[in-house]
Formats: C-alpha cells, sequence, structure tokens
C-alpha cells in the first residue's frame, strides 16, 4: 500500500516523542514494571531491544524505520523477578507498531501472555526499511550512517553517499500491510494505550501473489528452490519469529527423526514447508523473519500465501481482537471441502 | 532376485507406491470390505492403520513423500461419523493447509489426497484407488526430495 508520504524523518521524531511521554507516565504511575522498547543498535542499519526499569532511562528509546525486532518475542514465556524469594511476574509496557500488538494480541488468545500483565503503547508504523537488501546493494561498502528523509533512504559510507528510494526499500511484507498501528476492539481498551485504529476485518485482494500462482507445479518449485538455495539453516527466523515459542522444536526433535539435519535443498525446502504450516492462522506477517536472514532470503511469498489461506478458508486475520478464535484451534461441520477427491 | 525375475520386472510397466493412511474405524473397515468382496484394484497402495485422521501429523505426509513414495491417500470417516466426534473434523482444517502448502511450493497436487470412505462403502474405495493410482501413474516417480548425495 502507497502511502502518500511525508517528511517520515518528521513523523518518526514525532511518534518517538509521544511514546516517550506514554511510556514515562506507564512507568511514573508504576502501572508497568518494565518497558520493552527499541534503542539505538551498536552498528548502522540496526536497532536493538532495550528494557527499561527507570524513568530516567526512557530517552533511550527510539522510533525509526530499521525497528525491525518483533518485541512480542520478549514476553513468552512471561518475565519474572525475585521478589523476596519469590517469583513475581512483571507487568510489561511493550511499544507496539501495528504487526507486534498483532502479536501480543494472538499470543494472548493462545494463552501465552496474561493480557492483564502487559499493556501495549501503540505507535502507528511507517514502515520498516529492508536493510538486508540494502546491504546487498552495497556489496562490500560498509555502512556508517543511515537516514531516512522525505522519501529517500540516505546511506553514507567512508567515500560514497548514495540515495535509495525508500518504497522501493521497504520490507516485502510493509507494502501490503494494513494494519500499522495497534488494532483496538472492546475488549482490548483497558490493554492498549497510545495510538491505535478501529479495525475488525482486513480487506486484502492478494494479488501480489497472482502472478506466482498461475505457474506449473515445475516452474513453482524452480522459483522455490532459488528462493531458498542460501538458506544455511541457521534458524534465525525461527529465533525470532514471535509464534515460534515451542519448547521442542520439531527441528530439534531426534525421536523420531521427522527429517535430514543436512542442508540439502530438499532438507531446507522442508523445514520451511513446516514451519509454515506450523505458522497457518498464527502469521502475523511482521516480517522479522525475513529481516534478521543473514543470508538475506525474503520468505514474504509463503508468509502472504499462509495469509491468503487463512483468509479465504476461514475469513481469518491473525491477531485482530481477543474474541474470534484462530481457525487452526476450532472446526465446523460446513468446512469447505472443496480440496477432497469426491465420486466423480 | 535371480536374472529371469530381473528382467521380467524391467519389462513391467512401471507401478506407482503409494501410501495410505486409514481410519482404524471407518476407511480402514471400508478396504477390507472392498476385500472380502473381492473388489478389485491395482496393488499400489500400502495400507497405515491409525486410530483416526485427526491422528495423522502433517508430518506423516511429508515424510512419505520424503521417503520416496509416488503418492499419498488419506480416508477417514464422513464428517459428522468419527468415532472421537470431530477428529474428521479438525483434520480436515488441516488437510486444507497441508494441500495448499504442497501445491504452492510445487508438488504436483495430484500426488495428496484426502478423501472419506465409510465401513460399508468398499466399492467406492476401490473406484478412489483406482482413480488414484492412475492419477499419480500419470505424474511419474517422485523426484522432488530426492537427495543429491
Amino acid at each position: 500500500m502507497v502511502k502518500q508520504m511525508g517528511d517520515i524523518q518528521a513523523e518518526n521524531v514525532e511518534i518517538e516523542k509521544k511514546m516517550r511521554e506514554v511510556a514515562r507516565s506507564l512507568l511514573i504511575e508504576k502501572e508497568v514494571d518494565v518497558i520493552i522498547g527499541y534503542a539505538r543498535g551498536t552498528v548502522p542499519l540496526s536497532s536493538s531491544p532495550i528494557f527499561i526499569k527507570n524513568v530516567e532511562d526512557i530517552d533511550s528509546l527510539i522510533w525509526d524505520n530499521l525497528c525491525y525486532v518483533n518485541l512480542a518475542r520478549y514476553v513468552v514465556p512471561p518475565l519474572t523477578e525475585f521478589v523476596d524469594n519469590e517469583k513475581v511476574e512483571l507487568k510489561v509496557g511493550i511499544v507496539s507498531k501495528g504487526c507486534v500488538a498483532r502479536a501480543l494480541i494472538h499470543l494472548a488468545k493462545e494463552k501465552q501472555v496474561d493480557p492483564e500483565k502487559i499493556k501495549i503503547i501503540g505507535i502507528p508504523c511507517n514502515g520498516v526499511v529492508n536493510r538486508r537488501r540494502i546491504e546487498k546493494e552495497l556489496g562490500e561498502k560498509e555502512v556508517l550512517e543511515i537516514s531516512v528523509s522525505n522519501d529517500q533512504v540516505i546511506v553514507k559510507g567512508k567515500d560514497f553517499e548514495e540515495v535509495l528510494p525508500y518504497q522501493d526499500y521497504l520490507n516485502e511484507l510493509c507494502k501490503t500491510c494494513k494494519v500499522k498501528s495497534p488494532p483496538m476492539s472492546s475488549s482490548l481498551s483497558d490493554v492498549i494505550v497510545g495510538e491505535s485504529i478501529e479495525i475488525s476485518s482486513v480487506e486484502d485482494d492478494f494479488s501480489d501473489l497472482s502472478e506466482y500462482e498461475s505457474k506449473t507445479p515445475e516452474e513453482k518449485w524452480e522459483v522455490i528452490t532459488e528462493l531458498l538455495s542460501d538458506c544455511t539453516r541457521c534458524y534465525a527466523c525461527r529465533e525470532a519469529c514471535p509464534m515460534c515459542y515451542c519448547n521442542l522444536c520439531f527441528v530439534d526433535q531426534n525421536k523420531p527423526i521427522w527429517f535430514g539435519k543436512t542442508s540439502e535443498m530438499s532438507d531446507i525446502i522442508v523445514f520451511h514447508l513446516v514451519r509454515a504450516m506450523h505458522m497457518a492462522g498464527r502469521c502475523v506477517g511482521c516480517g522479522a523473519c525475513s529481516s534478521v536472514c543473514p543470508m538475506g532470503i525474503d520468505l514474504k511469498l509463503i508468509n502472504r500465501k499462509l495469509e491468503k489461506i487463512v483468509k479465504e478458508r476461514f475469513d481469518f486475520t491473525a491477531g485482530l481482537s481477543l474474541d474470534v478464535m484462530p481457525p487452526m484451534m476450532t472446526q465446523k461441520m460446513e468446512d469447505s471441502e472443496d480440496f477432497m477427491l469426491g465420486e466423480h | 532376485m535371480n536374472k529371469a525375475v530381473v528382467e521380467s520386472k524391467q519389462d513391467e510397466e512401471w507401478q506407482p507406491k503409494i501410501i495410505a493412511f486409514l481410519c482404524n474405524w471407518c476407511s480402514y473397515a471400508g478396504a477390507d470390505l472392498a476385500g472380502v468382496s473381492r473388489i478389485q484394484y491395482p496393488p499400489t497402495i500400502r495400507v497405515v492403520r491409525v486410530p483416526c485422521s485427526g491422528r495423522i501429523n502433517p508430518f506423516f505426509i511429508i515424510k512419505s513423500l520424503i521417503d520416496g513414495w509416488d503418492g499419498v491417500v488419506v480416508s477417514g470417516c464422513h464428517p459428522g461419523d468419527c468415532h472421537y466426534i470431530s477428529g474428521n473434523l479438525v483434520a480436515r482444517r488441516r488437510f486444507a493447509i497441508v494441500k495448499e502448502l504442497l501445491d504452492f511450493i510445487g508438488i504436483e497436487p495430484d500426488r495428496v489426497h484426502f478423501m472419506w470412505a465409510s465401513a460399508a462403502e468398499g466399492e467406492l474405495f476401490a473406484v478412489m484407488i483406482r482413480k488414484i493410482s492412475e492419477l499419480v501413474k500419470k505424474l511419474g516417480p517422485n523426484k522432488k526430495f530426492e537427495k543429491k548425495w
């Protein structure tokens, strides 16, 4: 979705200011014990998560177009602290763009997060720049500074300066994102503070998938093999994903060994295929998996397909409200059977 | 295997190997009925009996494909007839996603099939297996997941 961009830099400063205000008042009024947010990264082109307990540290919270981590990752399992030899669950305030809030809401639905223990500090997101793509574009040159102004990404290094169009270097999933701020509904009114939007269902035409879907199986296989050929199975995508919280992941399981541990193509594809299956009806399309991939693989094709299947079959979009049951947790007698083999 | 057998095997037409996961309460009994009624169907399927179609982990299907089975059939009780009340309904949602994703990554949609067959439908079971064998035969051997080394 192409939003008419004002000055992104100015927008970010405004968001940052509001976010700090809300976070500060939450900490001062003791509504939360700890704030999870984004801080300046140690290297350019990055941001790092930060846990803030003291009001003085609030100013290290930042918001810019490189805040790609999904912070919902840090509340499963719940944050705890020892007070008088007793384990106490902390109340957490989480700086949330649309997708972080959706992940939190979905995790609450899966009973991984207690909605009474979290406060969603809503901020309107204006997209995340895909840093891997910039790195790929620049090759071996070392980036020292990056800034966004108007609709340009300006990358500076030792003896070069490059201006890249913002829209082209946006995360693929951010381009199609329809929920920029946390989705508000009546059951969430005391969880969300700050910016939010009223939204009960997402309209999407998935036209970005139609070209791929019209291919023959052979062509599809070729595209997927090409896409994943760089994968080294480092599992960074799994580690960054807020929905991957299983105690024992299927890739670590060795009894039974479902599939090989090699980085051969068939094993790689099976890994991504099964991970996708586990994400059905749960993926919130935050793009964290693509942002953290050290090989720069963009998994948006698979993420978008999942969104499409769930939307078309079960009319569901993950993480919009606490009242709707996720499709894989329930079933209906009249579900569609169009994929099954009939008598004729 | 002696030489004569090997030669005669080479002359034979290629037959697909299909793994069939049949639910204990309906489809397995259906297959049994087809057997005792002496209804003919191609000897392409190898049956695995499972307690319920809801028992089937999508990994069963994928592992079968990795291990080189040319086709996979999953059959359970008709909706509403499940011995465990809603096992097949849960499975149906799962299968819908498995089927779409397999198709999406480029596995031919005709390799993996889902069907319902009750204990009384021996005839139907045979018809379906005939149909599936035909479809899989047309696709040829499953080589996508074959390892290079």
